[in-house]
């Protein structure tokens, strides 16, 4: 991956309101990253820190009542994917970027065979017969590793386990040669050892096809044994972003530290009780006026609760917005982490 | 699911399976009636008026000589005619209605579902009389008023489920694909709102041949010659004191069809329940 390359996706001040009876809420509240090619980039947050409404923004599929401000911009490959027409933004979908699901469950069409709902997007997309869709399909259900794929192309998705049906989603993901993948929590209905084969999966996919995968999840241990990138949000904004050895190893956000803190090790002396980060996310609509994550630090000074910090470079090598972490360097104290045990 | 397990599920309910034979063969006397009558249905003997049943005439004669078994088969066609024609209009109007409704909601659905509030508020014979009344006394027109009766339980069966499908992750799988409002309602969401659509249009069939009869009773419906089970009873029940009989024949016919309609229907929800079990 070279830095000067110009990237596949570029979210620039990703700002989104909805307006509410009681006033005004940001679930996104100017988010910037950017996706090479190629590349997996993990984006880690609690439930509301903003991960879904980012990535179904990207997909332009946000409901109506999502309102974007002046300066967001979703740049994909130099395309603003905010100020297309829906019939443009059709043509992205499914062909350029394509989705996995969290519950591969529901996620397939119960009335239709698993070969038809694969085929489904090429023949939206590729001026080609059904019947030859279908050949593709086949071809892509042996890639995602399904056993007997040719008599599985006409079951129903009730005739298959949830691993199976997630390759299936993963299939029709992959039915267009898109060159970005959006996971959106991929294994969390899965169990451990599906988990494995899954991401493994996905790695494998990555490496011989080139596709970058934004992977949206609150796993770590996802993270560790997948990603290259990680970007973690919370209440709708970025708070530290590096790569994965750097955010494991060194995390220099006091919300990033507790969430590493709270998995539980697997080796090394026994904790009686799981750290885990006092409070709960803050509501919304009665954000603190400085660092959305002050109510919870147990650094934070005065300064923390008057402005907000904004993503800055570390000597480290992450992006921080912390104002500890960034003043002081090594400031909070060396910290050691579980993460080594996940890595 | 394929209609092939479906079929199967509801030849092996009993009365299901006699109910759709029943009906079969109704629909199959509905096409071919006119080519085996014994008699012409409406041809007068003035000799043999009110005939007891015999060997000649299966079911006897009514007030005119005419054969009843003859006019027995004829009405059948009406009556077949009459309960298809009826579920085709809210099945081709009432139902598209319903998806659009629910998929697009916002004006569309305000401006449909205030239309189908305005139709049923009207009790419905008395809206299928008024609409006969107003298109002109036939057996067609009162088939159309039937469809326009029934139109609003299509619509808003129709777009209740459609709310309950549009929010499945697989329709939003769907648009994530690149699919188009169209392809979605014509690929996701129809074949999933199919079930209970095809059970309401199998009670609906039945209660379309009762609405005919009724109509045709009432004299708004067929009328002389054509010949519907309806008018029969009209015509025996003027003739009640002289020979009861004559009414029990359209009578029975239109009980059986009707019963056999709805046992279809409950033999249809029960095979199209992905929870089926056998009874």
């Amino acid at each position: 991956m070279s830095e000067k390359e110009e990237p596949l996706l570029e979210v620039k001040d990703l700002e989104t309101f909805i307006p509410t009876s009681k006033g005004e809420i940001k679930p996104v509240n100017g988010v910037s990253f950017s996706i090479n090619k190629g590349e997996i980039v993990a984006l880690v947050g609690e439930s509301g820190s903003g991960k879904s409404v980012s990535s179904l923004s990207i997909m332009g599929l946000n409901a109506s009542a999502i309102q974007y401000s002046k300066d967001s911009s979703i740049a994909f490959k130099g395309k603003d994917l905010l100020k297309l027409k829906e019939k443009e933004m059709r043509k992205i979908r499914g062909n350029e970027v394509a989705m996995i699901f969290q519950d591969p469950m529901f996620s397939l069409n119960p009335v239709h065979p698993i070969g038809r709902q694969i085929a489904e997007s090429i023949v939206l997309h590729k001026k080609v017969k059904y019947k030859e869709a279908l050949v593709t399909a086949l071809d892509l259900l042996n890639k995602v590793g399904i056993p007997d794929a040719k008599r599985r192309l006409n079951d129903y998705p009730h005739q298959l386990s949830g691993g199976m049906r997630q390759r299936v989603m993963i299939a029709m993901a992959l039915a267009c040669d898109p060159q970005l993948i959006i996971a959106d929590e991929p294994t969390t209905a899965l169990d451990v050892t599906i988990q494995a084969q899954i991401l493994n999966l996905l790695r494998k996919l990555q490496q011989e096809s080139g596709i970058a995968i934004l992977l949206i999840t609150h796993d770590l241990g996802v993270v560790a044994e997948t990603a290259d990138r990680v970007l973690v949000m919370y209440c709708g904004k970025i708070v530290e972003e590096g790569t994965v050895e750097d955010i494991f190893e060194n995390p220099l956000h006091p919300y990033t530290r507790g969430l590493l803190a709270s998995v539980p090790a697997l080796y090394g002396p026994s904790k009686e009780k799981l750290d885990t980060i006092p409070g709960v996310v803050p509501n919304p609509l009665e954000l603190p006026k400085g660092c959305n994550f002050v109510t919870r630090c147990s650094y934070a000074t005065e300064k923390c609760s008057q402005n907000a910090p904004t993503l800055l470079e570390h000597p480290a090598g992450n992006m921080v917005a912390c104002w500890n972490a960034l003043e002081e360097e090594g400031g909070i104290g060396h910290y050691e982490t579980a993460a080594s045990s996940i890595t | 699911m394929s209609i092939g397990t479906v079929f199967k599920r509801l030849m092996a309910e009993r009365l299901a399976f006699f109910s759709f034979i029943f009906l079969m063969v109704l629909v199959i006397i509905s096409i071919i009636a006119p080519f085996i009558v014994p008699y012409d249905p409406i041809e007068q003997d003035l000799m043999k008026v009110m005939a007891s049943p015999s060997a000649q005439h299966w079911l006897g004669t009514d007030e005119l000589g005419r054969d009843i078994f003859s006019r027995l088969l004829m009405g059948t066609k009406s009556a077949i005619q009459a309960g298809l024609f009826a579920i085709l209009i809210p099945l081709c109007i009432g139902v598209p209605m319903g998806i659009l409704s629910g998929y697009l909601g916002g004006v569309v659905d305000d401006i449909f579902m205030r239309i189908v509030d305005g139709i049923i508020a009207i009790p419905a014979i008395l809206l299928a009389l008024g609409i006969t009344g107003a298109l002109g006394i036939s057996l067609w027109n009162a088939m159309i008023a039937i469809g326009i009766v029934f139109t609003p339980q299509f619509a808003r069966l129709a777009r209740g489920q459609t709310l309950q499908i549009r929010s499945e992750p697989y329709v939003e799988a769907a648009k994530i694909s690149g699919a188009g409002a169209g392809w979605i309602m014509l690929k996701h969401i129809i074949p999933n709102i199919a079930p209970p659509i095809v059970v309401q249009a199998s009670f609906n069939l039945s209660f379309a041949i009762l609405v005919e009869a009724s109509l045709s009773f009432l004299g708004m419906g067929a009328q002389s010659p054509q010949i519907s089970w309806g008018n029969m009873i009209q015509q025996a029940y003027s003739m009640i004191n002289m020979n009861a009989w004559m009414i029990v024949y359209p009578g029975l016919a239109i009980i059986l069809t009707v019963l056999a309609g709805n046992f279809l229907g409950d033999g249809l929800r029960l095979a199209l329940d992905p929870k089926y079990r056998k009874t």
